[in-house]
């Protein structure tokens, strides 16, 4: 049966990762390349790296680490962050990324999802939202979840996935650094809307939080986190024996 | 020394990268002379059947693979690769394989319940049917990384490993010297790792 996904994120800003890292194993803490292969030796099914770099030296710098990543990890890897243009997609595609995922660059220009899933490939093409409840209605935010675009959720993740985003991963900004748990309504309805793969993430802050995200909406794919994981607040290996416990199908590689 | 054949189809970096992590030499080549000189060859492939068919064939590699796969050289296809190896594909019309192996590709959607995701994406375990020098390290109920929406059927006399998605879909083939896998072993950690070794370690025939 196919496996529940379980995928850390590592936000990179000048070649270095943010949000804190502490781990007794790894040497440099902060170095993505280090970083990504501890986790893909340690049970990570998958791995995000957010560029969130503004400068050009510093996208230079992400171009060189998501290729020395891609030389040495062997899971798949979807690179986000600054993608506004096929060009995007190509560069960090030809360093070795296995999937791409666009967020603004979607919304400033509406055909990105389309004339990327024609280049190269549905699956290959991953929205990514941040959703946060305004007067009780989902509507999506830009730019790192500062403006609010006015748009209804469902309605535009629906529209992406028609034009061709092969997975959707959905951050809730209402859960997000609360630790207390997924956002399960947003989630719900997704899942209700799409058919593709749909990759949760904000909230999590335990092991329990993942077992009641799978147990309680079976049409999610994968989790995701980043600090939680970062912190060794929650060992992924030890997340999947307790999925496994539950009856969560999870991959454990001994 | 590997030549990954290269057609213009997908991106070969992770492909190459994961045969220096097993120390192979692995060269990225569209050179019909390079593919002679290898002592194995990787098929690889993503996207449609019918375009990459027309590719190998526009490009004259379909008959320098075929030759070398005549000749007894080990060769191992994978994804879309592993797709070209059969007959023929029911992918968008029906468009003539390499017909290397017997059997067709057709729509997972045709075999599996309805509620299941197409495309299969994700990590699933490997079902071994048959030994073979392909899975030589594998273990019953390892983990390998799918990413397809179509599957070899009808390929009884080469199927090596299957795996559970609603239905059973193919997932490994091999046979004489022909070798191929629905999953990404550069993708699917020390387990995919493992069997591109394995595959490098295979004897041709003469």
């Amino acid at each position: 049966m196919i496996t529940k996904r379980i995928i850390p994120c590592l936000d990179v800003k000048d070649g270095r990762v943010v949000k804190g890292v502490n781990f007794q194993k790894l040497g440099d803490v902060a170095s993505p390349v280090e970083l990504a292969r501890y986790y893909s030796e340690n049970g990570a099914d998958e791995l995000v790296f957010y560029d969130i770099t503004t400068s050009a030296e510093g996208r230079g710098l992400f171009t060189e680490i998501l290729t020395e990543t891609a030389r040495t990890v062997f899971i798949p890897l979807t690179v986000g962050g600054g993608i506004n243009t096929t060009e995007d997609f190509d560069r960090v595609l030809k360093c070795g990324a296995d999937k791409v995922s666009v967020n603004s660059g979607a919304i400033r220009d509406p055909s990105l999802v389309g004339k990327a899933a024609r280049l190269y490939g549905d699956q290959c093409v991953v929205l990514s939202v941040d959703v946060k409840r305004v007067d009780g209605v989902f509507r999506i935010f830009a730019k790192g979840g500062r403006e609010n675009t006015g748009m209804e959720a469902i309605e535009w993740i629906r529209r992406c996935v028609g034009d061709g985003a092969g997975e959707v991963v959905v951050n809730s900004m209402d859960t997000d650094g609360v630790k207390q748990g997924f956002d399960l309504e947003l989630l719900e309805k997704v899942c209700g809307a799409v058919q593709v793969p749909v990759i949760a993430s904000g909230g999590a802050g335990k092991i329990e939080d993942f077992i009641t995200l799978f147990k309680t909406l079976p049409g999610v794919d994968a989790g995701l986190a980043a600090s939680i994981f970062h912190f060794g607040e929650v060992a992924i290996n030890d997340l999947k024996e307790e999925m496994r416990k539950n009856g969560i199908p999870a991959r454990i590689q001994r | 020394m590997v030549a990954i054949i290269d057609y213009g189809v997908g991106n070969l970096f992770s492909l190459k990268s994961s045969f220096a992590a097993i120390g192979e030499e692995a060269v990225v080549t569209g050179d019909p002379e390079v593919l002679h000189r290898a002592d194995r060859i990787i098929l690889p492939g993503v996207g449609a059947f019918g375009d990459a068919a027309e590719k190998l064939r526009r490009t004259g590699l379909d008959r320098a693979v075929c030759a070398e796969a005549a000749g007894g050289k080990p060769l191992m296809g994978i994804c879309l690769g592993m797709q070209l190896l059969f007959e023929k594909s029911f992918e968008y019309g029906e468009h003539p394989g390499l017909g290397l192996l017997k059997g067709e590709i057709r729509p997972i959607a045709e075999r599996i319940p309805g509620g299941l995701k197409i495309p299969q994406m994700g990590w699933n375990a490997l079902k071994i049917r048959r030994p073979s020098p392909l899975m030589k390290y594998t273990k019953e109920g390892e983990y390998v990384y799918f990413v397809h929406s179509y599957s070899a059927v009808n390929c009884e006399d080469s199927l090596i490993a299957s795996t559970e998605y609603g239905a059973e879909l193919t997932a490994c083939v091999g046979k004489g010297n022909i070798f191929g896998c629905q999953f990404h072993p550069e993708k699917s950690g020390s387990v995919g790792l493992k069997m591109l070794k394995a595959f490098c370690e295979t004897e041709g025939k003469a």
